[in-house]
């Protein structure tokens, strides 16, 4: 069942257009996971989907609901952490949950219950008395999303839960997040961290300059992927120049030079490891090593989107800090 | 019942942060009290006491309203925590009322420290209390919603307090606080009917002295089609800017 559907979404600023026409669905109960370079139009997605930017034109329907028109019902059933953490620094982390509550309608003694139940879960019950600006970076990322579950809602937003913080607190937010899940609750999330996406999302689309270029389940992403065959040999001489020799003597593979001296052979068809050795061989170049490689979803990302994961996440904490 | 909740919450919230912090008690007791002092130190005279009175009164109330906005509106734009009551399950008004509601009891209090010290010096035989409480509230209810609209047309903290005071300072001069009207310059009194600090401070003299220029019902409606215009112009504003 479509927990969330958009049709033809646009946004416009001016002549500049962030996001193009996209369709996508949500199932009720996945972790769906948005990816895309930065400014490819997450965040525009997302301030639309919760109400925090009108769409120029397109519809989008959560929980049968029409996410335009009724966008205040919507926001009763869903809950958003955003890309900040952005509780009031002045107030204690209870307080601060309890004021969240306070927000949709609960009531003070399920409110006070409900708190300090997110406290004990996210293991801030120690410090539930501390005013939030006392908080270090990944206690203050679980408050905001104990704030933005504090509602019990149907669909989690959320926007990098685990960019800039400890590899510990991002390790629990990611068991969190599973946990969550598995209890039922819809999760939309974006996070510049490909790997996590890859452990934690059923279904992944790939947004580049405002457009869904890709969309499906990980795991029939990464088989896609996978299809290809890939062997990287490490050599010890450079290997940008063995390229064209290779690519005219075995022309049913394409080659990719990664780094100074490693090669990658990919083939649709399985390799065979020995005439590339011995094309190595008649022009006296050593191989070092020479490995299958698994194309993870990283990969994929960097052929859809043309950035280098790595190079997108500095970029992103960068910008945190 | 779930409205009401989110209302107060929101106004409890603004009041333990901003309003009863002791920077903020300081400046709404400090301030009231040293224009109050000023004035009735240089006038002396018990009748120039109650004649200054309604313009002291007037300029607490702007003065603490517009500033305390600028705190609790840009503060919180600029630190993103504004966001999440954007995208709470209440309507923009009721948010907007809630964010104000504060400020506006913040400018009644503030209105009542140069009434207490004017206590040890005049007798307020002949005040109409009622009209003066109401005229009290409107007038915080304005300056509450003029500070809320230059809140929303600025980014900064800074840029909020230096607009307030492009404003307030020539209200000072030119909505009859301290100058009456007629003894300005003749091409100065139509800008002071443009402005609503003018009809409060008449009905405020007219509840303590009797002596207003403006019919009260007159300004009563002129007050609150300012408060209306500036409040559906600041919403209007936000929606626009804000869920942009």
């Amino acid at each position: 069942m479509k927990i969330i559907e958009t049709k033809q979404l646009t946004k416009r600023f001016g002549d500049f257009t962030a996001v193009k026409g996209i369709d996508f669905s949500v199932e009720k109960g996945e972790i769906f996971g948005f990816l895309g370079p930065n400014g490819a139009g997450k965040t525009t997605t997302i301030n639309m989907l919760t109400g925090l930017a009108k769409p120029t034109s397109g519809s989008i329907t959560i929980a049968n609901e029409d996410g335009i028109k009724n966008i205040k019902k919507v926001q009763q059933l869903i809950g958003i952490v955003p890309d900040e953490s952005n509780l009031y620094d002045d107030m204690s982390g209870f307080d601060n949950l309890t004021f969240c509550a306070a927000l949709y309608g609960m009531e003070k003694s399920k409110r006070e219950a409900r708190a300090k139940h997110l406290l004990e879960l996210f293991n801030l019950a120690d410090t539930g008395k501390r005013p939030f600006k006392a908080y270090s970076k990944g206690m203050k990322r679980k408050l905001t999303i104990a704030a933005g579950i504090i509602h019990e809602p149907e669909i989690l937003f959320l926007d990098e839960p685990t960019t800039g913080i400890d590899v510990e607190s991002a390790r629990q937010i990611r068991k969190l997040i599973h946990s969550l899940n598995k209890k039922g609750t819809t999760i939309f999330l974006t996070t510049h961290y490909i790997e996590e996406a890859e452990r934690l999302c059923h279904r992944i689309g790939f947004i580049v300059e405002g457009r869904i270029v890709k969309i499906g389940e990980t795991n029939e992403l990464l088989q896609e992927a996978q299809r290809e065959n890939t062997v990287e040999f490490s050599l010890d001489e450079s290997a940008a120049f063995l390229a064209p020799s290779l690519i005219k003597d075995f022309p049913k593979v394409s080659v990719k030079t990664v780094g100074e001296h490693t090669l990658r052979i990919i083939s649709e068809e399985k390799v065979d490891l020995m005439p590339f050795m011995n094309f190595f061989d008649e022009r006296g170049i050593s191989v070092r090593e020479a490995r299958i490689i698994h194309p993870s979803l990283e990969e994929i990302f960097v052929r859809i989107t043309g950035i280098e994961a790595g190079k997108m996440k500095k970029e992103k904490e960068g910008k945190r800090k | 019942m779930k409205k009401r909740l989110a209302f107060y919450s929101i106004l409890m919230k603004d009041m333990k942060n901003y309003y009863l912090k002791p920077p903020n008690i300081s400046w709404g007791i400090i301030f009231p009290v040293a224009w109050t002092l000023m004035f009735f130190l240089r006038t002396g005279s018990p009748v120039d006491i109650r004649e200054i009175l309604p313009g002291v009164m007037s300029m607490s109330v702007l003065f603490g309203t517009t500033s305390m906005l600028a705190v609790t509106i840009t503060f919180e734009r600029k630190s993103r925590s504004f966001e999440r009551l954007l995208l709470a399950p209440i309507s923009l008004n009721l948010l907007m009322l809630a964010k104000t509601t504060g400020a506006i009891i913040f400018g009644v209090i503030n209105a009542f420290v140069p009434v207490l010290f004017a206590s040890f010096w005049i007798d307020f035989s002949g005040v109409a209390w009622g009209t003066m409480v109401l005229s009290i509230m409107l007038i915080a209810v304005t300056s509450t919603f003029l500070g809320l609209f230059i809140s929303v047309s600025v980014s900064e903290v800074f840029e909020a307090q230096t607009f307030s005071n492009f404003i307030r300072f020539p209200m000072i001069f030119l909505c009859g606080l301290f100058i009456p009207i007629q003894a300005l310059p003749i091409v100065l009194r139509p800008l002071s009917y443009l402005l609503p600090l003018t009809y409060g401070a008449d009905i405020l003299k007219n509840s303590i002295n009797g002596n207003g220029l403006i019919s009260p019902w007159l300004s009563l409606l002129v007050l609150l089609g300012f408060s209306f215009g500036l409040f559906l112009t600041s919403t209007h504003n936000i929606k626009k800017k804000w869920i942009y």
